[in-house]
């Protein structure tokens, strides 16, 4: 069967993308969908952010010392996604696979914009990444992200709560501040990168038949992982 | 010279503060005699009473280690390379290169942006993607380009070390099977890049194919006046214009 490329980045597999705030449910979806559609009998790849081991032991040194500037901050975290990329995302992608992304270029343009990096810059940097066939971005309100959180009896880490731009000495509430930035910054870009907006204050099992739906059209005669390896007949 | 003297993009977090002192670039490819004259350089300045920091590549705490780590594996891709360079050279300019032009010494570069720029450009990067990346460097008050030929750096790494170096040679571009082609492939490839970046950056070119003592006279000509007090420092650039192509952002 010929592939047909993507229309979005040329290559003849599928980009899904999940972004969202931390606690806005969009992993627990992401895991579901890529089950679903292995289900189906796709091959599907799954990456996520900041877990490439190449730079990760800098990372956590440098945010525990707190070393790192909004510039080596941004910097590190696009070679951390370069090398994914390179080495995860790519080869499936042009070998014609559906590839699943929990956050991915989009988590860095909010973040970087939050920590005043110029934007132009930060685009530019990134624009090796190709366009998604679908980003799906989960909308939540702050103080609910902030609730789970709470609940979960997880600990706010310093970066994670913005600490380092000294918005608040209380971390709550720069985690607060931080996150509402964060959110400000993928509200501006649900048009201008054209997200695909869902509601994350429903029930897991409503927003999955939801993802399914949208991404059902996306796959109609795309070829399983079985007839990519066998002649058919 | 301030904090936001950059090619066009700003350094956050950074207070726009008085650079009082001169950056220097000494730039040129292995074999053209750079840390020759940068040593050479250092001991006039100093003995004119200028105090003198000295800076290049891959000298960050932050990333030195996973560069020369990836370096040995040879596994990295072309953007993930290109990308980790910068790092090392961001962490630099904002610990290293900015505190000593602040504190009025005099910074000396074996190497800068351009190098990094043309390595990229020559490993698939395009020239926007590059000039763009690194477009928060400081702008250089004197940027000297050592230009030697081919079999000139070919014998005068041989001398050096005996054979030559796979990342030199470019081995990682697959040029070529063989060393020597390899390297002339090369050097070919990134003198093209050094012209255009040369170009765009304003470099000073000094021949390079003389004794040291030679070049040292000329470059000493180009960094004295920008201690007498006549303002040499070229005017500020214009912000560069910023390259749009199609992306994940688009």
């Amino acid at each position: 069967m010929p592939e047909t490329p993507s229309p979005n980045h040329g290559y003849p597999g599928r980009l899904f993308v999940f972004e969202g705030l931390d606690g806005s449910g969009k992993s627990t979806q992401a895991a579901l969908l890529g089950k679903w559609l292995q289900a189906q009998g796709y091959r599907v790849f799954f990456t996520e952010w900041n877990s490439s081991e190449l730079t990760a032991a800098t990372i956590r040194r440098g945010k525990k010392k707190n070393l790192l500037t909004p510039t080596t901050f941004s910097l590190l975290h696009a070679t951390d996604f370069a090398d994914r990329f390179e080495r995860k995302i790519l080869p499936p992608l042009r070998a014609g696979y559906v590839v699943v992304c929990d956050r991915y270029a989009f988590t860095a343009f909010v973040r970087d914009a939050a920590r005043g990096c110029d934007p132009a810059w930060v685009r530019n940097m990134y624009s090796f990444a190709p366009r998604p066939d679908c980003v799906f971005y989960f909308r939540v309100p702050v103080a609910v992200t902030l609730q789970r959180k709470v609940a979960s009896r997880l600990k706010i880490n310093y970066y994670e709560a913005g600490m380092d731009l000294g918005l608040s000495d209380d971390v709550e509430d720069s985690y607060q501040r931080f996150q509402t930035r964060l959110k400000q910054e993928y509200e501006r870009m649900v048009k201008t990168d054209q997200f695909t907006v869902i509601d994350s204050s429903r029930s897991v099992e409503t927003i999955q038949q939801q993802l399914r739906g949208i991404v059902r059209p996306i796959l109609e005669n795309f070829p399983m992982a079985t007839r990519l390896m066998h002649d058919s007949g | 010279m301030t904090v936001g003297s950059t090619y066009g993009t700003r350094l956050p977090g950074l207070p726009d503060h008085a650079l009082p002192g001169k950056l220097i670039v000494i730039e040129g490819a292995d074999g053209s005699g750079r840390t020759t004259e940068v040593v050479l350089l250092r001991e006039w300045l100093e003995v004119e009473g200028h105090a003198v920091v000295d800076t290049g590549l891959r000298r960050s705490t932050l990333v030195a280690e996973e560069i020369d780590r990836a370096k040995q594996g040879h596994t990295l891709g072309a953007t993930t390379m290109a990308l980790l360079y910068c790092v090392d050279f961001a962490d630099q300019l904002e610990n290293k290169i900015i505190p000593a032009l602040a504190a009025g010494s005099t910074v000396l570069a074996d190497r800068y942006i351009y190098t990094l720029m043309a390595r990229a450009v020559v490993r698939g990067a395009s020239r926007d993607w590059a000039r763009e990346l690194y477009a928060f460097a400081i702008q250089p008050d004197l940027v000297v380009f050592l230009e030697a030929r081919p079999e000139i750096l070919l014998h005068r790494a041989i001398a050096k070390y005996g054979s030559l170096d796979y990342w030199e040679s470019g081995m990682d571009l697959s040029l070529s099977r063989d060393l020597f082609e390899s390297f002339f492939a090369y050097q070919d490839r990134l003198s093209k890049e050094f012209a255009w970046v040369g170009a765009e950056y304003g470099f000073h070119r000094v021949d390079a194919n003389r004794v040291p003592e030679k070049v040292h006279e000329d470059v000493r000509a180009l960094v004295a006046p920008l201690y007498s007090g006549k303002g040499s420092r070229a005017p500020p650039r214009a912000p560069l214009s910023r390259p749009r192509r199609p992306t994940a952002s688009a």
